[in-house]
């Protein structure tokens, strides 16, 4: 007998006994999608013929990538015994960055899927996601994953998930995404041990934004979970942050593609359009109410988002500008969490100082701007946000370099700490404290997961983790350790600011704030990058770094001294002049940093460390 | 001349050129270059359009002469046609390749045609390329009782190690003979050395300058050694069997050149060349950075008449497969325009001695002197009376000069 349900309940019209709101929490790569597809498949609303690999997973990028970067909600049918049910399955994004969003969407479910890949293990960053889940007292439903791979050890690992979570290995479901088996079980044990929704059908109606997303045909689409009461088309809507109303267009649920419904009822989720144009009226966390009899408390747990890393971007092609304006007012009608705002820099011209939730925030941004608008960025070192003091008792917030007060004696500086854990073989815990302690981390604590693997936790700077630290970190552990953080307030620290000087010229670009420790280490770091990027000028060009007027570190570009074609007769003349026009193009590529012409490139790869020897000739 | 052509429209099958070409012709000397395609061995450095006995397919060396006077016979006809006055021949060069390895009397020929057509100017200047080990003193003889005036020997250096470096098979000690017998001849005699080959040291090239200056030659050219692609020095260089040829280092070989030339009492005139005096400058190679006009005979071969540059077929039997049909030789151009032809002057006038008056750049090119001065790298004495010309400093950083003398340009 097939398992799929034969009436399904209806939208608006279902009991909310027979509904389950999940979602699975899983590392990248841990095959997440892959399982989202398979269940899509089985429950039947989506077709033999249209399924595509990684189905829920809309952006190129989270394809490419395999992480899942925006949310979404799948509503899909299932029948156990008599009784059909409606399981909504909310995607949840699985990096750190976007721990807001994923607490918003662990929020609006009853149970998780923990899923973890049976020839891995558990990693740091489902662990972080873990303890949300535990937090919004979620029910958690071990599973692995990929037990069909050769390398796969589904004993160890479910021993390590009974250890981590309670309970005994046996409970542990063992599925493959990619084959199928296991997955009818899994739903099966979703209905059974996940506890339907709770709420008052005759309230005032509450749903909770849990995403929002931009549709350049419809707007933007709100993804809610109806907490209580009913929501209907063309009713007026209010938010219960800004108060801000809207009429309800449509409404209805994704299975997956966009069905519109009736309403939506107590513990459904699913969508709603109002044709407003920008997530920044939509905003993840919020509550939506009728704007007719708004209910007075609205659900907690919203928060604005703050952006934790600033990094100035800015388009290589200086005439592409207008276009990188665009394209930043574009994203951000998808993005809540974007902020920008337009920056001059010496050496890379026009852009925009734009902050980000963290790291990966801001490679997926730059990443969407060349990809979905076809700019070419650079993106200067990212930074975190310092309050400095100064002797008159004034406190900046710093989130560029350039901004640090230089006048006045400075009395302190604050800068963001976050919790560090770490994931990790056994074997690399010496290497991994190593790292951290040179990062300027106080070991918080560690603990074994099972036999062979450690949770190493540490406090740390989170200006020494935007800082190449994940990188490092992967390096030295063979790409086995993981890492999740979260702010934890900040510290006072010594910490000064480094200037570059080309002949004597400030190369803002390469300003850092940094512990007084390392600035010397990054004095030498950035002119030694510097000497090699920057090719030979008709005169010899000093690199210096400098604390304030002190000068910390110098090298010197020697003189170009040979810059000539030696034979230009009649068959050369032709072939000469072409290339003294291909040259007059290329320097319009070029910086001057007073002087001095410097490529772009070479600011893109001292800023990136890609450092290869500059070529001799041109 | 480098061995890829340029890019550039199809040439007419006529070989007929547009009316802008006449503009002005009466006020441009005419010259001929004739290229002689074959080598007996292919040097390692070298990637001229050259030939060795086994890459001619079909192609002889025993017919060439009567193919380039083919072309001869056919340029009178297209410049008449074109409407180009007569204009007598001031120069004309024999290059290659090995122009030596062909007959005296080839050669002697060819020039005939020239004169056929043309005519000589009045002490007109007639030289040829040719290797030390090529020549013996009966051509040389014959060169000149056929009207040649000038002879340029590939010396490229004295140091045996660096000719090997070169694939050069001639002995250094055949050079003396060669000038020699070439002063015997009654021609002028002018060097052409090679600098900045893989393991050539400072040393090395001073034995070469000064074994060169002992000859006494009228004229001596010093070239950089280029490392063209697709040559075997590029691979051999590639694979890290030679070492690249280091700009320091040649900075420093060229100052010890021009200082020892300058003691020795020769004039740089042009960046690579140096002359006993004004009268034994190469009123050929001249032409090339004056923008004057001049007919390319021959496979590859380039010319240029009032601002529209054309190439030849490249392999000598496709050449002569077109000679032989009565086409044009000629497989693209470009007709230059006012830009372009700015960009050639400035380029060019830069190089040499005589040099480009300031008056005539365009605003940014006159603003660019000053800071051009202050770095030392254009004389002082002759910017003040109006003339841009460069310093020793100047020369050696010439392509650096002119991209800043046409920064910005704007030229209508």
């Amino acid at each position: 007998m097939s398992p799929r349900a034969v009436n399904p309940p209806v939208p608006a019209a279902t009991d909310p006994a027979s509904i389950r709101n999940f979602c699975i929490i899983a590392h990248i790569d841990h095959g997440k999608s892959t399982l989202a597809d398979r269940m899509l498949q089985i429950t039947g609303i989506v077709s033999d013929r249209d399924m595509r690999a990684q189905y829920l997973d809309r952006m190129d990028i989270e394809r490419e990538r395999g992480i899942t970067i925006k949310s979404q909600a799948v509503r899909m049918p299932w029948q156990q015994g008599d009784r059909a049910y409606a399981l909504n399955m909310i995607d949840t994004p699985g990096h750190v960055d976007f721990s807001y969003e994923v607490s918003r969407s662990l929020a609006a479910c009853e149970g998780a899927i923990l899923l973890v890949d049976a020839a891995q293990g558990i990693e740091a960053q489902t662990l972080a996601n873990l303890y949300l889940a535990l937090e919004n007292d979620l029910e958690i439903i071990p599973v692995l994953n990929k037990i069909d791979l050769p390398a796969a050890d589904p004993e160890k690992y479910a021993k390590e998930l009974a250890d981590l979570i309670g309970g005994s290995p046996d409970d542990v479901l063992k599925v493959s995404g990619k084959t199928g088996v296991g997955v009818e079980e899994l739903l099966d044990r979703v209905v059974e041990r996940i506890p339907a929704p709770v709420g008052d059908a005759d309230a005032p109606p509450r749903a909770m934004i849990f995403d929002s997303v931009y549709d350049s045909y419809r707007g933007v689409v709100t993804y809610v979970r109806m907490i209580d009461g009913q929501l209907k088309p063309r009713e007026r809507i209010q938010m219960m942050s800004t108060k801000a109303t809207h009429e309800i267009l449509e409404i209805g649920v994704s299975a997956p593609e966009p069905q519109p419904s009736k309403g939506l009822g107590v513990g459904e989720v699913g969508y709603l359009i109002t044709g407003v144009k920008d997530v920044r009226q939509s905003k993840v966390g919020d509550t939506v109410t009728t704007a007719v009899k708004p209910a007075t408390e609205a659900l907690a747990g919203y928060t604005e988002p703050l952006p934790m890393v600033f990094s100035g971007l800015y388009p290589i092609d200086g005439s592409d500008y207008p276009e990188l304006r665009e394209a930043l007012d574009k994203l951000k009608l998808s993005d809540a969490s974007l902020v920008y705002e337009p920056e001059t820099s010496v050496a890379l011209g026009f852009g925009f100082r734009c902050g980000f939730l963290g790291l990966l925030h801001l490679e997926i941004v730059t990443e969407r701007l060349q990809r979905e608008f076809g700019l070419d960025l650079i993106a200067t070192a990212p930074s975190v946000v310092y309050e400095v003091t100064t002797e008159d008792r004034k406190t900046v917030t710093v989130t560029n370099p350039s901004e640090f007060p230089t006048g006045a004696k400075i009395t302190e500086v604050r800068e963001p700490v976050v919790k560090a854990a770490i994931l990790a073989p056994k074997d690399y815990v010496g290497t991994i404290m190593e790292l951290c302690q040179s990062r300027r981390g106080t070991l918080l604590g560690m603990e074994y997961l099972g036999e062979d693997r450690v949770e190493i936790r540490y406090n740390m700077p989170l200006g020494e983790i935007v800082f190449d630290f994940f990188d490092q970190l992967k390096s030295k552990t063979a790409g086995y350790a993981s890492l999740d953080y979260e702010p934890t307030g900040d510290q006072a620290a010594d910490l000064v600011k480094v200037d570059i000087l080309l002949q004597g010229e400030q190369v803002d670009a390469f300003s850092a704030i940094v512990h007084r420790d390392k600035a010397y280490a990054y004095g030498v770091l950035m002119t030694g990058r510097l000497r090699e990027l920057i090719p030979r000028q008709q005169f010899e060009v000093p690199i210096q770094a400098a604390i304030g007027a002190r000068i910390i570190a110098r090298e010197s570009i020697r003189a170009m001294r040979k810059d000539v074609l030696a034979k230009c007769y009649g068959g050369d003349i032709s072939r000469k002049r072409k290339l003294l026009e291909k040259q007059k193009e290329g320097k319009k590529r070029m910086k001057m940093v007073g002087r001095v012409e410097v490529p772009q490139e070479a600011f893109i790869a001292a800023l990136s460390g890609d450092v290869e020897k500059k070529d001799a000739k041109k | 001349m480098g061995a890829a052509l340029p890019l550039g429209e199809p040439a007419p099958a006529d070989g007929l050129l547009p009316a802008s070409a006449a503009l002005g012709a009466a006020g441009r000397a005419f010259g001929v270059y004739v290229h002689v395609p074959f080598c007996r061995v292919r040097c390692g450095y070298c990637d001229f359009n050259t030939y060795t006995s086994d890459e001619l397919r079909g192609a002889k060396q025993s017919d060439y002469a009567g193919e380039a006077i083919g072309e001869i016979r056919m340029s009178r006809g297209v410049l008449e046609a074109s409407g180009l006055p007569a204009r007598p021949a001031q120069t004309v060069f024999f290059g290659g390749g090995t122009p030596t390895l062909l007959p005296a009397d080839d050669l002697v020929a060819m020039l005939g045609a020239v004169r056929d057509e043309f005519g000589l100017a009045e002490g007109a200047e007639v030289t040829t390329e040719a290797n030390p080990d090529s020549v013996g003193p009966d051509d040389l003889a014959r060169l000149a009782a056929g009207g040649f005036t000038r002879v340029s020997f590939g010396m490229q250096s004295a140091v045996p190690h660096v000719l090997a470096a070169l694939d050069r098979t001639h002995d250094p000690e055949r050079v003396p003979l060669v000038v020699g017998w070439a002063r015997d001849a009654g021609l002028d005699v002018s060097l052409d050395l090679i600098y900045g080959t893989p393991g050539e040291s400072l040393d090395d090239w001073r034995r070469s300058v000064e074994y060169a200056i002992a000859q006494r030659p009228d004229h001596l050219s010093a070239y950089a050694l280029i490392v063209e692609e697709g040559t075997k020095l590029a691979r051999q260089i590639r694979r890290g069997e030679l070492a690249q040829p280091d700009d320091d280092l040649e900075a420093d070989m060229y100052e010890l050149v021009d200082e020892r030339l300058a003691t020795a009492g020769y004039e740089w005139y042009e960046v690579s060349n140096w002359a006993s005096n004004a009268g034994q400058r190469s009123r050929h190679n001249l032409g090339y950075w004056r923008g004057d006009d001049w007919w390319g005979v021959g496979p590859g071969a380039h010319s240029h008449v009032g601002g529209v540059r054309w190439w030849n077929a490249k392999h000598p039997s496709a050449y002569a497969d077109r000679i032989a049909a009565g086409v044009s030789p000629a497989v693209g151009r470009e007709v230059l325009d006012r830009a372009a032809r700015e960009t050639e002057r400035v380029l060019l006038r830069a190089r040499i001695r005589e040099g480009l008056e300031i008056s005539t750049l365009h605003t940014g090119g006159r603003h660019a002197v000053a800071a051009l001065l202050a770095d030392g790298l254009v004389d002082a004495r002759a910017a003040l009376s109006g003339v841009l010309t460069l310093t020793r400093r100047g020369r050696l950083l010439a392509d650096a000069v002119v991209r800043r003398l046409l920064e910005d340009s704007v030229v209508e």
